[in-house]
């Protein structure tokens, strides 16, 4: 083979070669571990904070109104819905460090009279008009027994 | 001199390894998560829009949306009006006078984790995938930012992240998932409106409910093999 192949050759094998170590630092450990991308991403993802508590938590401390709400119209809804993600709560129960919304607005979302929603999975009423001799709704319906004290 | 070999050679295998992983039937055990919503069961309220914001910091502007709800109004002249005030956030207000209205629903949306997804195919790092469970992830870590993806997605269901500077998207809750836990707008659902579950376990809710309703699912001309089914689904709807 003539000399300035062989340069050429050795030159580019030299490329190559180094493309290649390159190439073997710049991809990440994991890569193509499941797929083409980066395997330990999975973990960076499930090793997130979660921000809301597990409802399962409340039972600890507050089986007395879970039990009401269980024979409840409420029975669905978790308590997490009205007060709100609760880590903090559950990390340190303190009154006032968890959500206690209330008010015509917060029920309304679910109940104020709406064409688009469905009557026969929610009750509605117009939150402007029903029973405005009181203004907030609590003062009524208690919201985890909503007709106690009511006929 | 052997130690560069090695290095040389592992560098010229590895990115095989993908290729043969592809060719690799997806494996049969573990969980294959999917989402079913009932259109008729959603009562607009907004929740699941407001806890997604809270779980997983979603910056707050109203066009930064994980799961946003959609309220649609198909007047009597057969006009389609398609609102989505803030995500449904702050729930909903009527805006059509009722005897105008020829028929009316809530549909919430969110990412339909495709298991031929075309958000994950054109990423130019490798940086969003399908996991092997069947959730479309991103890797911040390796994003670059092109937001090639989020032209790609036929549901409009990712953003550019404006502090991160990556692609975003639901994640469904992954973190949660793998801690035994509902994602958070499923766990404040109040009518069961939204269900997820493993496709794979023939005995669980989301398979139940797939058998008990006629179900489709969104653009399925598109062949993206969504894996969140609707109930409800109406003509009207994209
Ligand atoms: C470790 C026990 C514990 C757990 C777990 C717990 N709580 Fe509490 N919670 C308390 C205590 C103690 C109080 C204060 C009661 C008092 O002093 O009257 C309280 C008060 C509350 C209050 C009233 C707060 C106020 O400001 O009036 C609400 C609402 C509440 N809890 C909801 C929840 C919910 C929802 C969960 C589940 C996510 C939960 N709690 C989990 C112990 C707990
Ligand atoms: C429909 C919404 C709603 C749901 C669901 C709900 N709560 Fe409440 N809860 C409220 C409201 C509103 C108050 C505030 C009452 C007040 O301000 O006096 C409250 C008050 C409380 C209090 C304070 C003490 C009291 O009795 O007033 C506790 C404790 C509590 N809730 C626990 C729970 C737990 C545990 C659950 C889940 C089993 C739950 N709540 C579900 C709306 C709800
Ligand atoms: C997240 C949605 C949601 C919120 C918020 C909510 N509710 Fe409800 N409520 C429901 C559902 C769902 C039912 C049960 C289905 C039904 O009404 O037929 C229900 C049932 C009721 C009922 C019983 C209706 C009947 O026919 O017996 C009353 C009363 C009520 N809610 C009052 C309230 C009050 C007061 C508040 C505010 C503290 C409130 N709700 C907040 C969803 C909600
Ligand atoms: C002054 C007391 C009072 C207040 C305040 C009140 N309610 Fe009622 N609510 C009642 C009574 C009594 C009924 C029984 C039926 C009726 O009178 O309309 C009722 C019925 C309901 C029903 C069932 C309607 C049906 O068709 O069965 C719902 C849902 C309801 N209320 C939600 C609310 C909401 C949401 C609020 C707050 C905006 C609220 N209520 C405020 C007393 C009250």
């Amino acid at each position: 083979m003539p000399a300035q192949i062989n340069r050429i050759l050795l030159l580019f094998t030299a490329f190559i070669g180094l493309f290649l170590v390159v190439r073997h630092f710049l991809i990440p450990e994991t890569f193509g571990q499941y797929g083409h991308y980066r395997g330990a991403s999975l973990d960076d993802i499930s090793s997130r904070e979660m921000v809301f508590a597990d409802k399962e938590d409340c039972f600890a401390c507050h089986d007395d109104i879970m039990e009401i709400l269980e024979n409840e119209m409420h029975a669905g809804l978790s308590c997490l819905i009205c007060h709100g993600p609760g880590r903090e709560h559950v990390d340190d129960p303190q009154l006032g460090n968890i959500n206690k919304e209330s008010g015509r607005e917060f029920c309304g979302r679910c109940h104020d009279i709406h064409p688009s929603r469905p009557l026969d999975v929610v009750n509605q009423v117009d939150i402007k008009t029903h029973h405005t001799e009181k203004t907030n709704c609590i003062e009524c319906h208690n919201p985890h027994a909503l007709w106690e004290g009511m006929e | 001199m052997a130690a560069a070999g090695t290095l040389v050679l592992s560098s010229v295998s590895r990115p095989f390894n993908v290729l043969l992983m592809a060719s690799d039937p997806p494996p049969e055990e573990g969980p294959w998560w999917g989402i079913a919503i009932d259109i008729t069961t959603c009562i607009g309220c907004g929740m699941c829009a407001r806890a997604c914001k809270m779980e997983n910091d979603v910056p707050d502007e109203p066009f930064y949306f994980r799961t946003w709800v959609e309220q649609y109004t198909v007047l009597n002249n057969g006009e389609v009006k398609i609102e989505s005030p803030n995500g449904g956030i702050d729930g909903f207000k009527s805006s059509v006078p009722e005897e105008e209205i020829f028929k009316t629903f809530f549909v919430p949306k969110m990412c339909n984790h495709c298991s031929k997804s075309p958000c994950t195919q054109v990423c130019p790092v490798g940086a969003t995938f399908e996991s092997p469970d069947g959730v479309a992830l991103v890797d911040e870590k390796y994003c670059i930012g092109c937001g090639y993806c989020v032209q790609a997605c036929p549901y409009g269901c990712r953003y550019l992240h404006p502090e991160k500077k990556v692609a975003d998207k639901c994640t469904l809750c992954y973190h949660r998932l793998k801690n035994g836990l509902a994602p958070a707008c499923m766990e404040v659902c109040p009518s069961k409106a939204r269900i997820y579950g493993n496709l794979r376990d023939r005995d669980s809710e989301i398979v139940r409910f797939l058998k008990e309703h006629d179900y489709q699912v969104l653009k399925p001309h598109l062949n993206t093999g969504s894996k969140l089914y609707y109930n409800g689904l109406t003509a009207e709807i994209s």
